[in-house]
């Protein structure tokens, strides 16, 4: 069954409207940052079992080597973003802030860096499963954030069939220009990718969604688009850049309370990650490099730089001069990013941005009591009751909250951003989401 | 590049809208200061007497129930504008005393005793009347005569009874459009009502500029519109059905919303975020029901005005309201 495509400009019901703050870098090309000396790649940058190393200490790595298969079949491969040898295996700090099993790269002064003994990877529509093969072997995961192995989505189970697939290019966290810049300069690599996806999943229609802030992408994308590629614009609002609404904004349909897009025979995509496919396929080049946007009145440089993974934060925020006033350093966004204690933690494949504030915006947030005002109601997209799941959880009630749908939080923080009374709402969310699936594991 | 060791930990989201419930308190406490200034106009230094004899009662209570708090919830500003909500519904001749005691006994019946701001499930101010209207039912119910801008200054010995005695002043009363209404069949002309030429509550009698301080709030995002909005529908077009019904015994609906405090409660009580619902099919409901019950107690009870005990009802049933109105999760 064909979904009914809903034209230009739609969006989701509820979300918020935080400031952009994407001027500094909007129009910025992307640079590529300069190579360091040590590259920190952590076994775990996905979503799943961790990747299992191949190279021993010492070993001479060419870029674009594999150096770690992937460890299960939710699980990818990881390769050598430099050439230079294998420093060490060890315990690093991770953006997650925890301790983990990492490969520590050292790179060849003397190299010149470039891609050897990279050929374009043969693929074919009719036979599918070899291609996905080759994308979980080229360490592909999503690189909106979440960082899910994209060879896992693309595995469609048996009974299911994929009719729409979906890029997204809404980019809807403040302060993140990575994918504007991306879908501005490399248009024809997203398309590409979208149509290897098409191609792979056999009959599909293909959309980009691109939030209506990013005029020139939008024109850019159109101008290679072929004709069975649609090319929408949808409107600025957080959290547009969420699957379920951005398939909201594209047909106008709801997924299912704890389904996924495929449920509607819908197959959702990141830009970066497509153009990435379209990488490998056609230049033989593994996932090795991203773009990030190094942003925020914390530093002096704002820039989108195509980074090398594993570069560790120090290096870039040297390149775009940090200022000494900057407080917080948080890998992400500044709605759903992460708090980085220490400078010294790489980039991922998942890092979209690394945002530097020089004053905490809202750890100094007085907490008040919930005067009850109902605009975190109006502002979950999902249409929870924030304040109330919040209040039972604080009770220690997580199942109560669970009966009232707190599992389908996706933690957008949308309610925290809009509570006058300061509460940490997404942060009980969350906190309640660890309690059920806990009383879940200790039940079955 | 200098050392870094103390990056601050915090949690998502680093961006805030701004708002803040002090702020909330104080533009709220703006628009009832307003009300106010235009009171002291019609009835003199009285009004900012009275007003203020009951938010030092409220203001007072909340210090004195919560002095042991690391943290004063003094400055929610909360407090302030339920002692000054409340002090805008008394007569404008009531002893201050009991003025300030109906503060006491809004902040701590109607608020403290429920766990504090936002735990209450009946409006505070509120609260506080209808203390005094069951502690006091003549004074109460005493009604000066406006005196529009004249005599400002003066001010009416019955302020000062001293507690529990018998005021032995004398006072120029009235009736008030409400109980001409009911007891004298008497309908007061719409330009009274709208421009507060009337008897009344202190903050009551001017239409104008309470449905100025509803678009405010509105405006400002402080209140859900619909609240306010059904309340004042749903009033007009209950009134309106029985006086086409028994046009001899009731009056019609645009006499019933412009007089007593249906306006004063439709824009400050009824929009208090804690005991209304803050569902919109909730917020309909409560509106419709507010504007049912009180033209039910103003045609039928044995009272002219029914807002007070309208409202305080719908208060009750709120958490209910809440319950049967929550909005379909996405996806389910």
């Amino acid at each position: 069954m064909r979904l009914d495509p809903r034209g230009e400009a739609g969006t989701f019901r509820h979300g918020i409207h935080p400031p952009e703050h994407k001027g500094s870098t909007a129009a910025r090309a992307i640079e590529r940052m300069p190579f360091v000396d040590e590259y920190v790649l952590p076994l775990s940058q996905h979503i799943g079992a961790p990747s299992a190393p191949i190279v021993e200490v010492g070993q001479e790595v060419r870029r674009g080597e594999r150096i770690a298969d992937p460890g299960g079949f939710v699980s990818v491969a990881l390769h050598a973003p430099v050439t230079g040898h294998i420093d060490a295996i060890e315990l690093r700090l991770h953006p997650n802030g925890r301790m983990m099993q990492s490969i520590v790269l050292h790179r060849d002064p003397w190299s010149a860096q470039t891609f050897e003994g990279l050929e374009p990877v043969p693929w074919s529509g009719d036979e599918p499963k070899a291609a996905i093969q080759e994308i979980q072997r080229a360490g592909i995961v999503g690189l909106g954030g979440a960082a899910f192995p994209s060879h896992v989505k693309l595995s469609v189970p048996e009974g299911k069939t994929v009719t729409e697939v979906v890029i997204n290019g809404c980019e809807c966290e403040p302060y993140l220009t990575c994918d504007h810049r991306l879908m501005t300069e490399r248009p024809e690599a997203v398309v590409r990718g979208t149509q290897i996806l098409m191609e792979l999943l056999g009959g599909v229609r293909g959309w980009i969604g691109v939030e209506l802030n990013k005029p020139d992408a939008i024109e850019a994308l159109k101008a290679v688009a072929p004709d069975d590629i649609h090319v929408r614009g949808v409107q600025v609002k957080y959290p547009q850049g969420a699957e379920k609404m951005l398939v909201e904004a594209l047909f106008g349909v709801e997924i299912p309370k704890g389904g996924l897009p495929l449920d509607r025979g819908i197959l959702t995509n990141n830009v970066g990650t497509t153009a990435a496919l379209a990488d490998l396929f056609d230049r033989g080049v593994p996932l090795v490099e991203r773009v990030v946007t190094v942003t925020g009145p914390g530093v002096e440089r704002p820039r989108n730089l195509m980074v090398p993974l594993g570069t560790p934060l120090r290096a870039l925020l040297e390149h775009c001069r940090l200022r000494a006033e900057t407080v917080q350093v948080i890998a992400g966004g500044p709605m759903m990013g992460a708090p980085q204690k220490s400078i010294d933690t790489p980039v991922l494949k998942g890092t979209s941005g690394i945002l530097c504030l020089d004053g905490p915006a809202t750890v100094d947030l007085q907490e008040f009591p919930c005067i009850r005002c109902g605009r975190c109601v109006r502002a979950c997209p999902m249409f929870l009751n924030p304040a109330r799941l919040a209040r039972l959880v604080r009770a220690g009630r997580a199942e109560g909250a669970g009966e009232i749908h707190l599992m389908n939080c996706f933690e957008c923080a949308s309610c925290s951003y809009v509570c006058p009374s300061g509460i940490p709402l997404v942060q009980w969310m969350r906190v309640g989401k660890t309690e059920l699936r806990n009383l879940q594991r200790k039940g079955s | 590049m200098t050392e870094r060791t103390e990056l601050v930990l915090s949690t998502q989201p680093f961006l805030h809208e701004g708002g803040r419930t002090p702020r909330i308190m104080k533009e709220v406490t703006a628009a009832a200061v307003l009300v106010l200034i235009a009171a002291t106009w019609r009835f003199g230094i009285a009004a900012p007497l009275v007003v203020g004899a009951s938010v030092i009662g409220a203001v007072g209570a909340e210090w004195f129930f919560t002095r042991h708090k690391a943290s004063s919830p003094l400055n929610d500003w909360s407090a302030a504008l339920t002692g000054l909500l409340l002090g805008l519904t008394l007569p404008p001749s009531l002893p201050l005393w009991m003025a300030a005691l109906g503060g006491v006994a809004g902040i701590g019946l109607g608020k403290l005793i429920w766990g504090g701001l936002g735990q209450n499930i009946f409006n505070p101010a509120l609260v506080g009347r209808a203390f005094l209207q069951a502690a006091f039912p003549t004074a109460i119910t005493t009604w000066s005569e406006p005196t529009i801008g004249t005599k400002i200054a003066t001010v009416p010995q019955t302020l000062f009874a001293p507690p529990m005695m018998q005021a032995d002043v004398d006072v120029i009363t009235t009736a008030t459009p409400l109980g001409l209404a009911k007891f004298e069949r008497e309908i007061t002309d719409l330009v009274d009502l709208l421009f507060g030429s009337t008897a009344g509550s202190l903050g009551e009698t001017n239409g104008l500029l309470l449905i100025a301080c509803g678009v405010f709030l509105v405006w400002r995002g402080l209140a859900d519109w619909r609240l306010p909005v059904s309340t004042i529908l749903a009033t007009a077009v209950f009134a309106q059905i029985l006086a086409f019904a028994m046009p001899e015994a009731c009056p019609n609906g645009l006499f019933m919303v412009l007089s007593g405090g249906i306006l004063f409660g439709a824009v400050f009580m009824v929009t208090d975020p804690v005991t209304t619902p803050t569902t919109p099919r909730g917020a309909w409901i409560f509106g419709i029901g507010v504007g049912f019950l009180v033209v039910l107690i103003r045609n039928f009870g044995g009272l002219p005005e029914g807002v007070m005990y309208a409202i305080l009802l719908m208060n009750a049933a709120t958490p209910h309201i809440e319950r049967y109105t929550q909005p379909r999760p996405f996806g389910g």
